[in-house]
């Protein structure tokens, strides 16, 4: 549990973190709250030989509310996810998500950019963002572009992000009014990551519908929205269920993920239709 | 107010002596973050040492090439087995009569056993160099199940595959331990044959792991000028751990400092010798330098000491009525690579025998299997007196399984079985004498207390709405009354490594009426500086903010045995009463002096003696100390002080009754304790505050245990829970509120009536919330199923009594 030694960098903007990646290549990977990064390198599972470190660069900061759309900074923590009622009132799915990651302790170093980022099938914003239909902005040697949440995940810690590219903000587009939003997670414990968690929204004849933990990416399925669009639960739930491919771990085997999955998703569209206007 | 002035009572207030809240003196410096544990030790030129485990569970050791670890700057030796031969020390002795590998001699047994031991300047070099050392391994086949070792063609322990005599009687098999038999086996057997009812089934308690908020570790620190070997230690034996370290390194035991300073929590983890404490030892013998070994957490969990793995196969006779004729158990204990189980010599399978609980059962029989696997060694008491808990899981599953086949309430059953309270002393079928008890009275204020027709009430009407699809939670209500049996223990049946259980107390009054107190005991959280000098108060009336008590280091407290098996109340705080006793007797023989009468003559009244009929005329304690030091008193030495040794003529048998209320979700298999009502009797309460913290804590550590903590193996022998992501530690979040109740059944051989209760709320909470799920299921058709009760496995009871559709 001692991670191998380091370089530590802390740029301040973005493009001298793009020039430090560059100049390093794969020895080199950015770091912002540590909580995923830092645990993997204690277990000398993740060794490289320059950290570089976003906090510095207010260009990753902030949370803006427009009327159409919301945007993060890649550097904000899941703690103000959770304390900023502007973003409460926008899209309150983002705090009821945002409070079952972790514990306090976690959530104050936490970013929601590095939530997104990291890959890791058991982290619950990328399902999230995905219900969202959120887009990531990236920032590389080659410029500036978008990729929509949806199209982010390859593979478990894999994803369209180049090495050498930054992942600086989050848009958001705020669902209408009317639309009811519901998130639903088992855990084993404060702390624990997913069993399997649901992320719903549904009304105004639109649905969106994505899952977490379930299989080696989050799980975002169209067949599985447009059931619910049409008022079709069981529809929903069992394209839902075609979608995932849970595999066994401590938490359980995989029969008892598919149940707990489709409990989620249920209970998650019961909640979020109950909301819808 | 003066002392004239004062009653009595206030006076007796004012010592804060037995039966006061008095606040725990050791949270001042642990909640300002100045406790002072191994790792706060720095010495001068300090090195420090990290081991090279092995990634393999079963395999052998082909080669170990140091060199590229050597190389690296900063690195001062790489240590292996063959660097140990020379000295004898590359295997060492365990508590259980077994010897264990210090450093992988040929072979590796375990996942995570210490192959090399890298000592370094400082601890990051250690840790990068460690992944530096090449090891050549062939792998072996891996048995992790007990009962497939006992018919497996593969030999564990290849040192003594010929040997077919062990420590504890006939091995049967290559990879079989020991057989250990109480009771009447033939009569046991003939009541089953004849009986009205028999249940049986194969009660599992699950591996786990004591794992103590702070891991193990040591300071070795050999002065090559002196001769004399300091060595810090997270012990809970540290006079053992001289004996010891001396008997196996041949350090005379004078030249030997051994300290236990601040311990974060133990749990019987930190009762046995490990490799690290070994290595550190040898380092700084190498050296000349201290070096420090600190575990992390995965090494923690992975390789230091587990708890239970007892597959206990049992038979339960009674008659159609309900009255229990005969119990039978048979157990498989995994012990792992080594035998290195934490319990006194002549119990092979602890106090595994106490498994008649607290019902007068006529006839019993017990026989305990130890089988190596390839799993970590360890079997410690995780904060429960030698197999205890096992016990008492054993037992207060059999009663629920019997209750099923009676068709019975289980509270009924127990009510109808329990011993009697004129039957103390009571002799039990298997072997020991209870001290005291009265259960009827503790289980009747129990059932009150939580309203218990109600509940019952109220969980008959949830089956109907479950049936009726209005609800998909399940309402469980789990009873437990356990008998604990603590404070080992008298010499004459009870030693570690020879070493005869007894405890000690040496106490030095000052001329101002103050005092120190040193024990051969050592607290880990237990509060004993804050509860041990409350029996002095109260035995030689000075107060006990006056008293500072001191433990751990072998140069100034009398030896003892250590903290472990709820022992230090029993027995090292029966040597605290014993000692100030001797204290008291002098300085009646002072006072008498002093007030120019006889010796009989003088009275003792809470904090002084005074003359009979005169109570006006008396001299304090604290007068009598001065005058102890400051004058001639004929027939008298001066000072005031005494040491006691104390070997308690019986063990002592604390026991409670616990009810939990628990909601179940069938189709999450999430639970929720809605209610935990906790009766302990342990005797006399000497800080009913402390009571009420060791007993939070306790069944916090229970529900730990029975709801989803776990070591877990695959077929591999890799440990799957090695982290605490996966290693249930609850938060308080888990942690429900506890309500909490007493009665007093004074033990009547201890010198204050005092059982010890830390262990308790273990050995009772775990059945207790088993209990609670299997009721919950049990108007659904479930007899049996095995723990942790994690939401996956309370989701495949569910979903095996078709409650999913
Ligand atoms: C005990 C514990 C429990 C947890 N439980 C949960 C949980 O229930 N749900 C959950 O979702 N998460 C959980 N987490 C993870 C936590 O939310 C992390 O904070 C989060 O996953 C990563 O955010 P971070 O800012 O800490 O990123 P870091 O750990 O710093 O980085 C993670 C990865 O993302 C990369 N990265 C970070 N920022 C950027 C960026 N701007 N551009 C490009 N790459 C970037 C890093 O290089 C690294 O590879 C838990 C963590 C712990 C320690």
């Amino acid at each position: 549990m001692i991670p191998a030694g380091f370089e530590y960098h802390r740029p301040g903007d973005i493009a001298s973190a793009i020039g430090i990646l560059q100049e390093h290549g794969d020895e080199a990977r950015v770091i912002a709250g540590g909580h995923s990064l830092i645990p993997m390198m204690k277990l000398r599972m993740a060794e490289m030989g320059h950290l570089v470190d976003l906090q510095a660069i207010d260009e990753l900061k902030g949370i803006q509310i427009g009327s159409d759309t919301v945007t993060l900074g890649a550097m904000v923590t899941q703690h103000e996810l959770i304390t900023h009622d502007g973003l409460a009132a926008a899209i309150p799915l983002i705090r009821e998500a945002a409070l079952q990651i972790a514990d306090p302790q976690v959530r104050y170093m936490g970013t929601v950019g590095g939530n997104v980022a990291n890959g890791d099938p058991g982290n619950d914003m990328p399902g999230l963002m995905q219900c969202l239909n959120a887009t990531f902005e990236l920032s590389g040697p080659d410029g500036n572009r978008s990729v929509a949440a949806r199209e982010f995940y390859e593979a478990a810690y894999f994803t369209a992000r180049e090495d050498e590219e930054i992942l600086t903000r989050i848009s958001i587009p705020v669902p209408g009014a009317g639309v009811g939003q519901a998130y639903e997670k088992q855990k084993r414990k404060i702390g624990d990551y997913a069993t399997a968690a649901a992320a719903v929204m549904v009304g105004n004849g639109t649905a969106s519908v994505a899952m977490t933990n379930l299989a080696d990416t989050p799980i975002w399925s169209e067949g599985a929205s447009a059931a619910l669009a049409d008022g079709d639960v069981n529809g929903c739930v069992a394209a839902m269920l075609d979608a995932i491919e849970p595999v066994a771990d401590n938490r359980g085997p995989v029969e008892f993920k598919k149940h707990v999955a489709a409990v989620m998703l249920r209970r998650a569209i019961d909640r979020a239709q109950s909301r819808a206007g | 107010m003066n002392d004239q002035t004062m009653t009595p009572e206030e006076r007796a207030a004012n010592l804060k002596g037995m039966g006061s809240s008095r606040k725990r003196v050791e949270d001042v410096r642990f909640t300002q973050g100045k406790g002072n544990y191994v790792d706060d030790i720095k010495l001068d030129g300090m090195l420090f040492g990290d081991f090279v485990r092995s990634p393999y569970a079963h395999a052998r050791v082909v080669s170990v090439n140091k060199e590229a670890a050597l190389a690296q700057p900063g690195v001062i030796a790489v240590l292996t087995a063959e660097d140990l031969a020379p000295l004898g020390l590359h295997w060492m002795p365990t508590l259980a009569g077994d010897k264990q590998m210090v450093l992988a001699d040929g072979k590796v047994l375990f996942q995570g056993q210490e192959v090399a031991f890298v000592v370094a300047e400082d601890r990051y070099i250690a840790a990068d160099a460690a992944e530096l050392v090449e090891v050549e391994y062939e792998e072996l086949p891996v048995l992790t199940d007990p009962f497939e070792a006992l018919k497996s063609d593969v030999v564990l322990r290849e040192d003594i595959a010929d040997q077919t005599e062990g420590a504890h009687g006939p091995r049967k098999h290559h990879n079989h331990i020991f057989t250990w038999e109480q009771g009447d086996k033939d009569a046991t057997e003939a009541i089953l044959a004849e009986a009205d009812v028999v249940a049986e089934e194969m009660v599992y308690y699950h591996r786990t792991h004591p794992c103590p908020l702070e891991t193990c570790g040591s300071v070795a620190s050999m002065d090559k000028v002196t001769g004399k070997l300091t060595l810090y230690g997270t012990f809970q034996a540290p006079h053992a751990i001289r004996t010891v370290v001396s008997l196996i390194s041949g350090i005379a035991e004078h030249n030997i400092r051994v300290i236990s300073p601040d311990i974060g929590g133990g749990f019987g983890n930190k009762v046995g010798a490990y490799a690290g404490y070994v290595c550190s030892v040898v380092a700084s013998i190498v050296t000349g330098k201290p070096v420090k070994w600190v575990e992390d957490r995965m090494e923690n969990l992975m390789s230091t000491a587990f708890a239970r793995d007892y597959w206990m196969q049992g038979k339960i006779a009674a008659t159609k009525d309900g009255k229990i004729t005969g119990l039978w158990c048979h157990t498989t204990a995994d012990h792992g690579g080594f035998d290195a189980c934490a319990d006194p010599t002549k119990f092979p399978a602890g106090f595994m025998n106490i498994c008649t609980g607290s019902y007068d059962i006529p006839t019993a029989y017990l026989a305990v299997d130890g089988v190596y696997t390839n799993k970590a060694p360890g079997g410690v008491a995780y904060r429960c007196s030698f197999r205890v808990t096992e016990a008492a899981y054993f037992i207060e599953r059999m009663i629920e399984v019997l209750a099923i086949k009676l068709n019975m309430d289980a509270a009924e059953l127990r009510r109808i079985n329990f011993i009697k309270a004129d039957q103390f002393p009571y002799q039990s079928a298997l072997g020991w004498e209870y001290d005291s008890g009265d259960y009827h009275t503790a289980w009747d204020k129990a059932l009150k207390a939580v309203d218990y027709d109600g509940l019952r009430a109220e969980q008959a009407q949830r089956v109907e709405e479950f049936k009726a699809g209005k609800t998909r939670k399940l309402l469980g209500i789990g009873l437990t009354h356990f008998t604990e049996i603590v404070g080992a223990g008298p010499v004459k049946n009870c030693d570690i490594l020879g070493l005869g259980m007894f405890d000690s107390c040496e106490i030095r009054i000052h001329p101002t009426g103050s005092a120190i107190a040193r024990l051969g005991t050592i607290s880990q959280g237990q509060g004993h500086a804050t509860t041990f000098a409350q029996i002095i108060a109260s035995e030689i009336g000075l107060p006990a903010d006056d008293i500072t008590l001191e433990e751990g280091d072998t140069d100034t407290a009398p030896y003892g045995l250590g903290t472990y098996g709820s022992r230090s109340t029993p027995v090292a705080g029966a040597a605290t009463a014993m000692a100030a006793r001797k204290i008291r007797a002098k300085a009646q023989m002072i006072a008498a002096y002093l007030l120019e009468v006889h010796d009989d003559d003088v009275e003792w009244d809470v904090d002084r003696f005074s003359v009979k009929g005169a109570p006006e005329r008396f001299k304090t304690m604290k007068e009598i100390a001065f005058a102890a030091y400051n004058q001639a008193i004929p027939g008298l030495e001066p000072g005031l002080e005494a040491v006691s040794y104390y070997d308690p003529p019986n063990m002592t048998y604390p026991f409670g009754a616990y009810i939990c209320v628990m909601e179940i979700d069938v189709d999450t298999g999430e639970w929720d304790v809605r209610k935990f009502y906790a009766l302990d009797d342990c005797g006399t309460r000497i800080n009913p505050m402390i009571i009420d913290g060791q007993v939070h804590g306790g069944v916090t550590e229970a529900l730990a245990i029975a709801m989803g903590q776990e070591i877990a193996y695959d077929e591999m022998g890799n440990v799957k829970t090695g982290t605490l992501m996966d290693f249930f530690l609850p938060t308080a979040w888990e942690t429900p509120n506890y309500i909490t109740d007493y009665t007093v059944t004074p033990s009547p051989h201890h010198p204050i009536g005092a059982k010890g209760v830390g262990e308790s709320p273990n050995v009772g909470g775990v059945p207790c919330f088993s209990n609670a799920v299997h009721d919950a299921f049990r108007p659904f058709g479930l007899v049996q199923s095995h723990m942790p009760h994690d939401h996956w496995r309370i989701w495949k009871i569910a979903n095996g009594l078709g409650m999913h559709g």
